[in-house]
């Protein structure tokens, strides 16, 4: 098992910097922005930020799970269009909703094997551009209607068609449902709530308080320097993450209707991550890029760690990530100062903590006793994924950098960062502030 | 991207025939053509002017296409390739210097007649003739193209008859030729408007019968000399086009059109090029027999040689930024200011290819100026891809994080010294060694500005004028502490983002302002004496300015008007008049003009409401408009601000729009005589002024 690694020797490697975009809803059509797009006007105000001459970098690494037609390779499009050298090389990671930090972690591999020494790992998505495609049954029809020679066939196969043909498969929707077990990214967070007992008032309290962490940080100022606004070509500006609701509350969320199976779920719009548009950025450097470029850096990776687990609970993959990570790091629960857990459901959330507590669980992936009990005060501290959204491709870039950024704010050093992944899946990363 | 591998493998791509092999047989040189035959007895002829960058269609290079058309007569190849050796263009036109030696209309004939049977022999020659162009391909470099059989256009290349803003129309065979190739209301359209066409529209037209990328060409010859490459054909429509009722319809059309852009009175060219519509379209033998007649009188107005001069005063302006003494290269623009002027400039500077960071302290302001950006990129047609990179390039920058790498620091912030100063505070500690810091201001002395510098030597005046991507000019301003690098820096600045940089010593209005003021002061103080704005604007438009000074004042906005003219006032020991009470509570209540959307007219739609016919310009009221004006660039003549009188009319007509067929202020001033003005202004003077009072550097000759 691999918990039982101990961490890798190896070069150390920093985090340097990161920015990211304002999350944008998705407003139910395409946003003003691709995947390249967002990742561009983040990355430009990194690379302003640092300005790092232009054939500096080793590698570009890009998260996208979504990638739109005109975009093939968004991570060399971007790198391109970042006016980068053509030079460098870049590529493109999916892994679901992992993809922002597998781009992270592929990054910490190479550097601390010492093959590259600056790397700029980032993740793009933008949800809103999620295609409509066409039923097979209409796919077919339009093919046939192709194939068709004369007037007299083209019309006799237009009368073939049914209007059923007009009704469009939401990708999106088709993207979040897990094809092996048949179950949609929700109703697995429903499976998780029902095994641990989470209620639908705690993971309704979970998402309000989202809500109020994510609202005082944005009033606070603490994403300022994380934060780049958004310009859209016809003029509109987005400077803040729009899904937040500084309002919400328990007793509002309880008004929603469970989403995903009714009448009786627990998992609604109002206790799930937001559908959104994002991307976010991160440079990572050896000692010699750091020496070399004369670079700050704010934190170095000390360790990382994958797994897997049934795709039908894939939301207490960070459960296991984190612990393992933990454990081989030589830490309890209460050495983890700050814990970054994607916030795909609330429900998952509670459901990760509660395996903790939980005897069956902590023996089965630990062989141990439960780990215990997380402080809730140290999780998620300026709100997450249902207050600000979830570019599925982002998310997991974006955690990494808020950690790095409020372990700084806060003084502290030693945190994790960890999500879960569509598939059952699982990634965390270890950082300490330097 | 640093092109490394494609830069090493450059210079491959190009077809060039048989000039490719170093082979036994040596080309026939001229000085300024090269003949080969290749294996497939298809003879290649390289246009290829001596010493020069471009190709031009000079008397020299003419005299010698007669000699080749005789050798090709002696010695028929199969088939002859016309492609032009320099790295950018087939060629742009005449060697528009000779236009001024011909004096008389009967050596211009002469001259004419004799280019145009060398033009006449080469399109008979009894073999298929492919021109291959590239680049910019104008005036008689199309009229040259047009006497060949096929035309192959390479990806980029560009056509047009510009000859129309000379006060000319094409003289090589072009009028003719062109209507007899493609639709004949497009080609006359083209000669009329003297538009450019990009590639695509030209296969449109017709103008060129393929266009390729450069890697096809050689397919493409083979295609054309095997007679396989199809001609664009002309459709019905464009055949009963040419007759008689047809042509004297669309004839009165455009002369509708052509005196709504250009009156008829001031501009002869256009009415000249449609009456041989009229008279000879479709019969192209005439056509181009009548063309020397019509072209030859053209040359000799007064107009043309006045859009000639022109042509040469914009000349001079890029030399300033060509000669400029030094090496450096901008690369990245920092601009401050992200308001009207900032954001503006900010949009120019990407389009022209620069990366630009552009400060504002309010992203919403910064939102703006993207904004317009991306709708002056679909104004100027550029493709998804184009418009996205400027965008790109254009990067919004709160935090003043792009001055460290920036070239060039423009400073375009609202004009009171403190907060310019205090800019200055904050940049000037990280600005790169041996960049720039340029100032957009109109009306602070750089005297001033450059006080609490720590290197003032380094500030410069980049004066830019609204709307920035349609006026040309630029005033470059100098101080006391100015740095020749940082002058010979600002100058070669200036041409890189293709504006014309005119020098001009920082005192109050530096030039254009200064000049401009007391002609819209004196219709400020026409429209007190109860004279009606259309009129005003009328008298200024007969004379043949762009737009009315009333016009104008709401254009520029009746606030910056005053505040210029307070300035100007303040300043200068001249007596300009004050601006009336009413204007200054307009102002107040934010009438400024066309940005509210009323001030001294009411706007509708970008518009003023005008009366269209207020009637007879009364006697005297050109002249009390525009003596001030030229009084003023007379006084800036003598006080050195401007250095000599080709850069002041050039920037006047380049920043005001100055009647360009007049040739410029000082150039007017000569044609009328400089005595007459100066008795003309004393006349004023004794009757409404002493703000009339002509300058002493009048000349009473």
């Amino acid at each position: 098992m691999s918990s039982l690694h101990q961490p890798s020797d190896g070069r150390p490697v920093y985090l340097v910097d990161g920015v990211r975009t304002p999350f944008i809803k998705a407003r139910g059509k395409p946003g003003p922005f691709t995947p390249v797009d967002l990742a561009i006007q983040a990355g430009r105000s990194l690379l302003l930020r640092q300005p790092l001459p232009k054939d500096a970098f080793d590698q570009v690494i890009l998260g996208c799970v979504n990638v739109v037609a005109s975009e093939m390779n968004p991570g060399r499009i971007a790198a391109l269009r970042l006016g980068l050298a053509e030079t460098i090389p870049a590529f493109t990671m999916q892994i679901n909703c992992g993809s922002g930090m597998q781009s992270v972690d592929t990054a910490y591999r190479y550097i601390r094997e010492g093959r590259q020494d600056l790397i700029l790992a980032g993740g793009a998505e933008a949800l809103s551009h999620a295609p409509l495609m066409l039923t097979p049954a209409a796919t077919e029809w339009l093919a046939e209607l192709g194939l068709a020679r004369s007037m007299g066939d083209k019309l006799k196969h237009l009368a073939k068609f049914k209007p059923g043909y007009i009704k469009p498969v939401l990708s999106l929707q088709q993207g979040l449902t897990d094809p092996v077990v048949g179950l949609n990214m929700g109703q697995t967070a429903e499976v998780v709530a029902n095994l641990f007992g989470i209620t639908r008032e705690q993971a309704d309290d979970y998402a309000a308080s989202s809500h109020l962490r994510l609202a005082k940080a944005q009033e606070e100022g603490w994403l300022d320097d994380e934060v780049v606004p958004l310009y859209a070509p016809d003029g509109k500006v987005y400077t803040f993450d729009d899904g937040v609701r500084p309002d919400s509350s328990a007793e509002k969320l309880a008004k929603l209707k469970p989403v995903f199976e009714r009448p009786y779920g627990k998992v609604t719009a109002g206790n799930s991550s937001q559908i959104t548009d994002g991307a976010s950025w991160l440079i990572l450097a050896s000692e010699e890029a750091v020496e070399k470029y004369g670079l700050t850096p704010k934190a170095v990776i000390k360790d990382s760690e994958w797994s897997g687990l049934e795709p039908e609970i894939m939301g207490l993959g960070p459960a296991v990530s984190a612990g393992r990570l933990a454990q081989r790091n030589k830490m309890t629960l209460d050495d983890i100062e700050l814990l970054e857990l994607n916030e795909a459901f609330a429900a998952q959330v509670l459901g990760c903590l509660a395996a903790w507590e939980d005897t069956d669980f902590c023996r089965a992936v630990f062989d141990s006793e439960p780990l215990g009990r997380f402080n809730r005060d140290r999780l998620n501290i300026d709100g997450g994924a249902i207050s600000l959204g979830h570019p599925v491709g982002t998310s997991g870039n974006r955690i990494v950098l808020h950690l790095m950024n409020a372990l700084h704010r806060q003084g502290l050093k030693r945190g994790i960062a960890t999500q879960c992944i569509g598939g059952g899946q699982a990634g965390a990363m270890l950082i300490e502030t330097v | 991207m640093n092109g490394i591998i494609l830069n090493s493998l450059r210079g491959r791509e190009k077809a060039i025939g048989p000039f490719a092999e170093a082979s036994e047989s040596q080309p026939q040189a001229w000085k300024h053509w090269s003949l080969k035959v290749d294996s497939e007895q298809i003879a290649w002829l390289m246009f290829d002017c001596e010493g020069a960058e471009v190709n031009v269609l000079s008397q020299p290079a003419l005299e010698e296409l007669d000699e080749i058309v005789m050798t090709l007569q002696a010695d028929k190849p199969k088939a002859l390739v016309l492609r032009s050796a320099k790295a950018s263009n087939f060629c742009v036109g005449a060697d528009i210097k000779e236009f001024g030696q011909l004096e008389s209309l009967d050596a211009a004939k002469q001259k004419l007649e004799a280019a145009h049977n060398v033009a006449n022999r080469f399109a008979a020659l009894p073999f298929t003739k492919v021109a291959v162009v590239h680049g910019h391909c104008f005036g008689g470099g199309l009229e040259l193209a047009l006497t060949c059989d096929y035309r192959i256009g390479v990806q980029g290349s560009a056509y047009g008859f510009p000859e129309i803003l000379l006060g000319l129309h094409p003289g090589l065979g072009g009028t003719a030729r062109s209507i007899d190739l493609i639709d004949p209301i497009q080609a006359m359209t083209m000669m009329l408007t003297g538009k450019t066409q990009r590639d695509y529209r030209a296969k449109k037209l017709g103008l060129i019968d393929t266009l390729v990328p450069e890697r096809h060409v050689y397919g493409a010859i083979e295609a054309a000399v095997s007679g396989k490459l199809k001609r664009s054909k002309r459709d019905i429509k464009s055949r009963l086009m040419l007759s008689g009722p047809a042509r004297k319809f669309s004839a009165k059309k455009m002369r509708e059109q052509a005196a709504s852009k250009a009156p008829p009175q001031h501009y002869p060219a256009p009415n000249k090029l449609i009456e041989l519509w009229e008279a000879y379209g479709g019969d192209t033998k005439a056509m181009l027999k009548a063309e020397i007649d019509s072209f030859c009188e053209l040359l000799l107005t007064e107009t043309s040689r006045n859009l000639v001069r022109v042509f040469f005063l914009q000349e001079n302006l890029k030399k300033q930024a060509s000669s400029a003494n030094t090496d450096a290269k901008f690369k990245h623009v920092h601009v401050i200011g992200a308001g009207a002027m900032g954001g503006d400039i900010a949009s120019w500077c990407a389009l022209q290819g620069m990366t630009v960071t552009l400060f504002d302290m309010k992203p919403e302001i910064i939102g703006k100026a993207i904004g317009r950006t991306a709708a002056l990129c679909d104004k100027k047609r550029m493709n998804a891809a184009a418009k996205r990179a400027v965008l790109d390039r254009l990067i919004p920058d709160l935090d003043h994080r792009g001055v460290s790498s920036a070239d060039v620091i423009i400073e375009a912030v609202p004009e009171k010294i403190e907060i310019k100063r205090q800019v200055y505070k904050d940049i000037e500690p990280r600005m790169k060694p041996g960049a720039i810091l340029g100032t957009n201001t109109s009306s602070i002395p750089l005297d001033q500005l450059a006080e609490e510098l720590q290197n003032p030597e380094r500030l410069v005046g980049l004066h830019f004028f609204n709307p920035v991507a349609q006026m040309q000019l630029l005033e470059v301003v100098k101080h006391q502490k100015l740095a020749d690098d940082t002058y010979q820096k600002a100058l070669a600045f200036t041409g890189t983002i293709k504006r014309l940089p005119v020098p001009v010593a920082g005192s109050p209005g530096f030039l254009v302002n200064r000049a401009l003021t007391p002609y819209l002061l004196e219709a400020i103080v026409l429209l007190d004496e109860g004279v009606k704005p259309e009129l005003i604007d009328k008298a200024a438009e007969d004379f043949g300015m762009p737009m009315g000074p009333v016009e104008l004042a709401d254009v520029v906005g009746l606030d910056i008007c005053l505040g210029v003219a307070d300035m100007l006032r303040s300043s200068l020991d001249n007596a300009m008049p004050a601006a009336p009470e009413w204007m200054k509570q307009k102002v107040q209540k934010g009438e400024l003009g066309k940005k509210t959307g009323k001030g001294l007219y009411e706007w509708k739609n970008g518009k003023p409401e005008k009366d269209n016919d207020p009637g007879n310009v009364p006697e005297g009221l050109t002249d009390r408009l525009l003596l001030p004006m030229l009084n003023t660039c007379k006084a800036c003549l003598r006080e050195g601000v401007i250095a000599d009188e080709k850069l002041l009319d050039g920037a006047m007509i380049f920043g005001t729009g100055f009647a360009p067929f007049k040739g410029g202020p000082m150039q007017y001033s000569h044609t009328r005589g400089e005595a007459d003005i100066k008795q003309a202004l004393q006349e004023l003077a004794d009757k409404h002024g002493e703000r009339f009072t002509p300058d002493s550097s009048w000349d009473n000759g």
